[in-house]
């Protein structure tokens, strides 16, 4: 499961660390990602029924517009394609690794499971109200007790799921 | 310009979320099948480092903390669902943005899952606010607070254990 040609992640790590700190320090904003998806969402329902949208109170909460978080989410697919690009390590992939070796490279039945996993995941996110980057990396960061019962529970969640639908071994 | 330094930190934070490898699924999978703890290391890293500087940074009163409110409702039952979807979907809301751009086309599935997710979610929120998002409202605490102590007398044991917790993974070729 080594792979020689990524950096320590202790390393990439700590570095992200110091962007962390460096965005606490020049702009105030720590890091986040899960509210980007329901400003997303409601930009595009905007596009069907904008007076819907202006009278619903979860839009009236988090205002669908591109923001500062926007933004980051969006420069997170550009700095992983340019780092992917400069490595050699980009690849066009529909069924990952570990995946194919237990169901096939069949594409279908993964883009399924995303599918259904992506919806429960971001339900769950905004009702705990952050994702592994604002509870996790953020909420721990600050020491806040709800970053360390969140992490906690998603990673119980996922033992769950993750090892259900692994279930009877695999390699 | 706030926009323009969301774009700067993203594109600095997706190159070493890269380069520590901590995007793919098998990575996120390992972790959750106990198997490779790549993005525990590369997390806990973040995490230990971003302490010592924010909260250095707090004591000359040059930051503010953003914390969220501990509201045991949402927290944990949020959290525990968010944990069984990224199971399923083996990417969180940060890095399928990144898998996508290392190619990885099956997160593209995930986030419109996601943006699916957000919609119901957007639907639901008028019943949760007055139900489950009104259970066990503690506000915005950190565990010092808590414990009535300086931060640091957190911080320094949580360095200590971090580093055990380390070279325990490493021993164990983890």
């Amino acid at each position: 499961m080594q792979d020689k040609s990524g950096w320590n992640p202790y390393a990439a790590g700590a570095l992200s660390g110091l962007v962390s700190i460096g965005s606490v320090y020049f702009v105030g904003k720590y890091l986040g990602a899960s509210t980007t998806f329901v400003k997303t969402t409601g930009m595009i329902e905007q596009m069907f029924s904008p007076e819907r949208v202006a009278q619903m109170p979860y839009f009236i909460k988090e205002i669908p517009a591109i923001d500062w978080q926007w933004m980051f989410v969006f420069g997170i697919a550009i700095g992983a394609f340019f780092a992917a690009i400069t490595s050699g390590s980009f690849r066009l992939q529909t069924t990952p690794d570990m995946w194919a070796a237990h169901f096939g490279l069949e594409g279908k039945s993964r883009a399924k499971i995303a599918f259904i996993g992506g919806i429960i995941a971001m339900f769950g996110a905004r009702l705990a109200d952050g994702c592994p980057s604002g509870h996790g990396l953020s909420g721990c960061l600050q020491l806040s007790v709800s970053g360390y019962i969140a992490l906690a529970c998603f990673f119980v969640g996922g033992l769950f799921s993750a090892n259900w639908l692994y279930k009877g071994g695999g390699r | 310009m706030e926009l323009l330094y969301g774009l700067i930190t993203g594109v600095l934070f997706g190159f070493l979320l890269q380069k520590g490898r901590v995007l793919r699924y098998d990575k996120q999978l390992g972790a959750l099948r106990l198997k490779d703890m790549t993005i525990m290391k590369f997390m806990l890293s973040h995490i230990a480092v971003a302490m010592v500087g924010v909260y250095c940074l707090y004591d000359l009163g040059l930051v503010k903390l953003a914390l969220k409110p501990t509201l045991l409702g949402g927290v944990v039952i949020g959290g525990l669902i968010f944990g069984i979807g990224w199971g399923l979907l083996g990417y969180c809301p940060g890095t399928s943005l990144g898998a996508v751009g290392e190619g990885r086309l099956d997160a593209l599935w995930g986030i419109l899952g996601m943006l699916v997710g957000a919609g119901l979610y957007a639907e639901a929120f008028p019943y949760l606010k007055t139900t489950v998002l009104t259970w066990g409202d503690y506000g915005k605490i950190t565990i010092p607070q808590v414990l009535g102590v300086n931060h640091w007398v957190v911080i320094l044991p949580f360095l200590v254990l971090t580093i055990l917790f380390f070279r325990w993974l490493e021993k164990r070729d983890l």
